[in-house]
């Protein structure tokens, strides 16, 4: 209490400046005269009573001060003095104030902007309340290598059951064919479990949701649909409750809208993109516990059980049922369930890029502190006299350091804000940069806490190129300062090795910046090299699904005998649009690089055990001519032809990653196989498909991986819902859509139009995670060198300003400019070669940490450690030249007068 | 001479507390006085460090102060103590009683006691 009164009060004088000084002056006066009043009564002289008051009283000045210093708050005051000292000299060199303000500013911008797109993907919790209780639930068969393989009906009403669970919801997701509003419309639609929604514990912006113990068997035909779909299709309509939606032929109707925020967790962008929510009740799904379905399934764990817990729990569940099934769940299959942190199984993936990203900031600011460290460095030397007779005049070295110190935060403070400044302004343009496939982009934001981070990323970065030119101060040796005349100029032998030691620091780290960027960029470049197994050029897909309603009466595409004239009647149409050469329909999944889970269990004639590796393959339905427009070989056997129709015998291609694995030391050509389940119901009939051909492995699923295994259905014999027409020509891409909406829609008004792109655009897409970070690291690394390059040049002039004398004489004795230059040369590739042995170092362990993003190149790649070296060491034999040139063709009578 | 040392930090506050205490609102100078008579030379040299102890008596409320007319008519700022104050110098007499009383316990302690 007392102490607050007292401060508050010392702080209230302060800022209202009130002096106490005049009110001590007089006290002390009065205090002297009554003192020497008394001292005459005791008899001295007049003079002597007057000199033995002003002993008694010591020394005034010291009193002053102190009470002054009792009265305010000398800490603030000597605060403000320095501010106000810092800001008048930074006016003065007004150069070296906008490098340095500038250097942090880039620094502190960049750091802050990554940090910003770090913080949204990675820190921050889930919008959802209680995000910590979120889990997916993922069934594994290790004992087949097989991960995330879904789950099956039976075993997910185990789970719900099991009291692990508040919740446990089911998703499965897809896309469907909204009609009714004036174009059809394809949408990403979901279909939950009832329970679903009110897992995630939002609130909708109008109706309701559904009733989480809702036991309807199957779609109870309720949906609630998103805010964007709300407001983009039917016009924020008021009354939208209760009103109808045609959803692949299937009659719902509206129950609630979601609010503008809410996102889906979903894995892919396409899921998180989700419009509407159906709730199904899962119950008409074969009651078989080893036929899984490509479900997510995502659960609310009962309040305070922890994730170890859960798990614990969960296995004991898992191997009690593996004794009470064990036909379902032999032992070698290695049946488990795993929890996961939701939030994990959404931005996992995108982690390691964004950490690296963050380190490789976090080096330019290092980088960029260090050089304004160096700067400071100099002018400290040039004020080394300043500093020597502060000293003198009795500045304590804790109030010398804390002025110099004050000094340097401010500077980092100014290009903190300069820095926050251009990222502001900037930051709509910067947006564009980051892929919008990255999960959680929507949340990327300058809020309270990327504010707080860029002052604490300042105040850090002050202190650190604050210090070094601080402590330097602080040991200066006051009379070797004092006693040089003039100038000043001299910095001692320990200031240079300090210099030295900072540049050869910001060497090291460069190269390691260096060093990443090109792994990356070789990485990069591989990628676009990779031999495709298919020809990009001159192909764009466009989707045309066809709807696939619950009510199968109302499915007019419902077997292949009807949706094969469908086909034939789209290829003749598609055929005849202007620029195409070439025309073929198949499945969704036989765009390239798609990348919907498509993947079908198969079974082997003449095989009972299941195989032993991936016990899934990926699907695709194409039509003849897909082989021949992809410019897939053929390796042996034939590909479809026309006659393969809806009436004759099953036919299928397989790729050779899939004959290797199926049939490794037999043809298999006239072997037959047969598909389980799968994601489609509208598959095929449950008799053997006939292998005909082997085409050459594709890199259609992935780029990164080659030896997918994969096999091809001919489309007129199955009834594949979601087709996509491809064409190759010389193809006007603007036009494309409309003529091919037209031709479409000619044969059925109800087929939407969407996703036309040309493959290309599809590659390049699917890089675009990889080129981002590429791109990023790169100008890192570019800004690193150039800072680096500054940073040398800094120091050799310095140098040679140092020597100038020195050099004078050597000229004057009769040293060849030659030998000058090399002299001044020598030095600098020395501070290289230092750095560069750090920075090797270095690079060896960072390259060892990325290597996951790596592709084609290994991480200790030598082309690319020797060549940023050497790239490296030019800059700095460039950055030596200009100085080296300059004490090269210095006047040797000029050099021995300076100073 | 005898060795005139620092006063002990507190000290002097609360011998100006408890002077203020007794002889009621008394000038810098007064004050000064007293303390140099009651704790023989103590306060010798250095009077003028008095005043920054006033002041923060003064700031933390044990303390008012006021300007007034001394003995010989002249303007002379009076301090009086409050009952902040008051509270303050009982509060701390206590504890430098029972600083005292086991001090001086320790100091009488002998061998013989516990044999």
């Amino acid at each position: 209490m007392r102490f607050l009164r007292r401060f508050f009060i010392r702080l209230s004088n302060f800022t209202a400046g009130r002096r106490a000084d005049q009110r001590l002056r007089e006290e002390i006066a009065e205090h002297l005269a009554l003192q020497t009043e008394e001292n005459l009564r005791a008899g001295m002289p007049p003079a002597e009573a007057r000199r033995q008051a002003a002993l008694k009283l010591g020394a005034a000045q010291a009193i002053r001060e102190h009470h002054h210093a009792e009265h305010g708050l000398p800490f603030l005051e000597n605060l403000l003095q320095d501010l106000r000292f810092a800001l008048r000299m930074l006016a003065k060199s007004p150069g070296f104030a906008a490098v340095a303000i500038l250097t942090t500013a880039l620094g502190i911008g960049a750091t802050t902007a990554i940090f910003s797109v770090v913080d949204a993907t990675l820190l921050h919790p889930l919008p959802y309340p209680h995000p910590e209780e979120l889990v997916r639930v993922e069934d594994y068969l290790q004992g087949v290598g097989a991960q995330s393989v879904g789950m099956s009906v039976p075993e997910w009403r185990d789970l719900a059951h099991s009291g692990i669970f508040q919740y446990i919801a089911l998703i499965y997701s897809g896309s469907a064919n909204l009609t009714g509003s004036a174009e059809p419309v394809r949408i990403q639609v979901e279909s939950v479990s009832p329970n679903y929604l009110s897992l995630l514990g939002v609130k909708p912006e109008l109706g309701r949701l559904f009733n989480p113990d809702d036991q309807t068997p199957g779609f109870n035909l309720e949906v609630v649909i998103s805010h964007g779909l709300w407001k983009r299709e039917f016009g924020g309509d008021p009354q939208i409750l209760g009103k109808n939606l045609r959803i692949d032929n299937d009659v719902y109707h509206v129950v609630g809208v979601m609010p503008p925020g809410f996102r889906e967790p979903g894995r892919t962008p396409d899921q998180r993109n989700t419009e509407s929510w159906a709730a199904c009740g899962f119950a008409l799904a074969p009651p078989n516990r080893s036929r899984r379905a490509p479900f997510d399934v995502v659960a609310r764990l009962k309040p305070g059980l922890t994730l170890t817990a859960a798990q614990s729990r969960l296995d004991a569940l898992v191997s009690n049922l593996q004794k009470q099934y064990p036909g379902d769940y032999p032992i070698e299959i290695g049946w488990t369930v795993r929890l996961a942190p939701l939030k994990e199984s959404l931005v996992g993936n995108v982690r390691q890029p964004l950490m690296m990203l963050l380190g490789a900031v976090v080096l330019v600011l290092l980088i960029a502190c260090v050089n304004v460290a160096n700067l400071l460095l100099a002018r400290a030397s040039a004020r080394g006299r300043e500093i020597a007779v502060r000293q003198a005049l009795g500045a304590t070295r804790k109030r010398l350091v804390r002025q110099l110190l004050t000094e340097s935060l401010l500077l980092s403070l100014l290009g903190g804000v300069v820095g926050l400044v251009i990222l502001f302004c900037t930051k709509g343009l910067l947006l564009k940069m980051v892929p919008a496939s990255l999960p959680r982009f929507s949340d990327i934001s300058v809020n309270w806490r990327i504010l707080l981070f860029a002052v604490a990323a300042s105040g850090v970065a002050g202190t650190i190129f604050g210090l070094a030119p601080a402590f330097e101060a602080g040991r200066l040796n006051l009379t070797d300062t004092l006693r040089q005349a003039g100038r000043g100029s001299r910095g001692s032998a320990k200031q240079t090795r300090t210099r030295r030691g900072l540049v050869v620091m910001e060497f090291a780290l460069s190269l390691v910046l260096m060093i990443v960027a090109g792994l990356l960029l070789r990485s990069f470049w591989d990628l676009l090299k990779v031999q495709l197994g298919f020809n990009p050029e001159h192909v764009m897909s466009v989707q045309t699904p066809l709807p696939d309603p619950n009510d199968r009466a109302t499915d007019i595409y419902g077997t292949p005998a009807q949706e094969a004239p469908l086909l034939r009647e789209l290829l003749r149409r598609s055929s005849s649009l202007p620029g195409v050469k070439e025309a073929a329909l198949g499945s969704s999944a036989a765009i390239p690089l798609n990348h919907d889970r498509n993947l079908f269990p198969l079974i082997v004639e003449g095989r009972d055990i299941p195989i032993d590796q991936s016990p899934v393959v990926e699907r695709a339905d194409v039509t003849p001519g897909y082989f021949r427009l992809m410019e897939i070989p053929l390796d042996r056997g034939r590909l479809f032809s026309e006659t393969d129709s809806e009436t004759s015998p099953q036919v299928a291609v397989v790729n050779e990653a899939l004959a290797k694995i199926y049939w490794p030391n037999e043809d298999p050509i006239g072997k037959r196989f047969k598909i389980m389940g799968g994601r489609s119901r509208a598959s095929t009939g449950p008799g053997w498909i006939n292998v005909v051909g082997i085409v050459a492995d594709a890199r259609t699923e992935s780029l990164t991986q080659k030896n997918v295994p994969l096999f091809y259905l001919c489309a007129y014999q199955t009834a594949a819902k979601d087709l996509a027409i491809f064409l190759r020509g010389q193809l006007d891409a603007g036009a494309i859509p409309a003529q091919v909406r037209e031709q479409v829609q000619s044969v059925n008004r109800e087929l939407p139009i969407f996703q036309a792109q040309t493959l290309d655009d599809v590659l390049s897409a699917s890089l675009s995670e990889r080129r981002f970070s590429m791109q990023m690291v790169a100008a890192f690394a570019l800004t690193a060198l150039l800072l680096a390059g500054l940073g040398i040049y800094g120091t050799i002039s310095f140098l040679v300003n140092e020597q100038t004398r020195d050099i004078g004489i050597r000229l004057a004795l009769g040293a060849s400019r030659r030998a000058i230059l090399t002299m001044v040369l020598r030095q600098g590739l020395w501070l290289a070669m230092a750095g560069a042995a750090v920075g090797l170092a270095g690079a060896l362990i960072v390259s060892r940490l990325m290597a996951g993003l790596l592709f084609g190149v290994r991480p200790v790649d030598p082309l690319t450690f020797v060549g940023v070296t050497l790239l490296l060491t030019a800059v700095a034999l460039a950055a030596c030249y200009i100085p080296a040139r300059r004490a090269m063709r210095l006047d040797p009578l000029a050099a021995l007068r300076y100073e | 001479m005898k060795q005139k040392t620092d006063v002990r930090p507190g000290t002097l506050a609360l011998m100006v507390l408890k002077t203020l205490n007794v002889l009621g609102p008394l000038h810098g100078f007064g004050i000064a006085r007293r303390i140099e008579q009651i704790s023989g030379d103590l306060l010798a040299v250095n009077q003028g460090t008095l005043y920054p102890v006033l002041l923060k008596l003064e700031q933390e409320g044990a303390i008012a102060s006021e300007w007034g007319a001394s003995e010989n008519n002249r303007r002379a700022r009076f301090y009086r103590i409050t009952r902040a104050g008051h509270k303050l110098l009982e509060a701390e007499a206590r504890g430098w009683e029972q600083t005292a009383a086991i001090m001086g316990r320790f100091f009488e302690m002998k061998a013989e006691d516990f044999s």
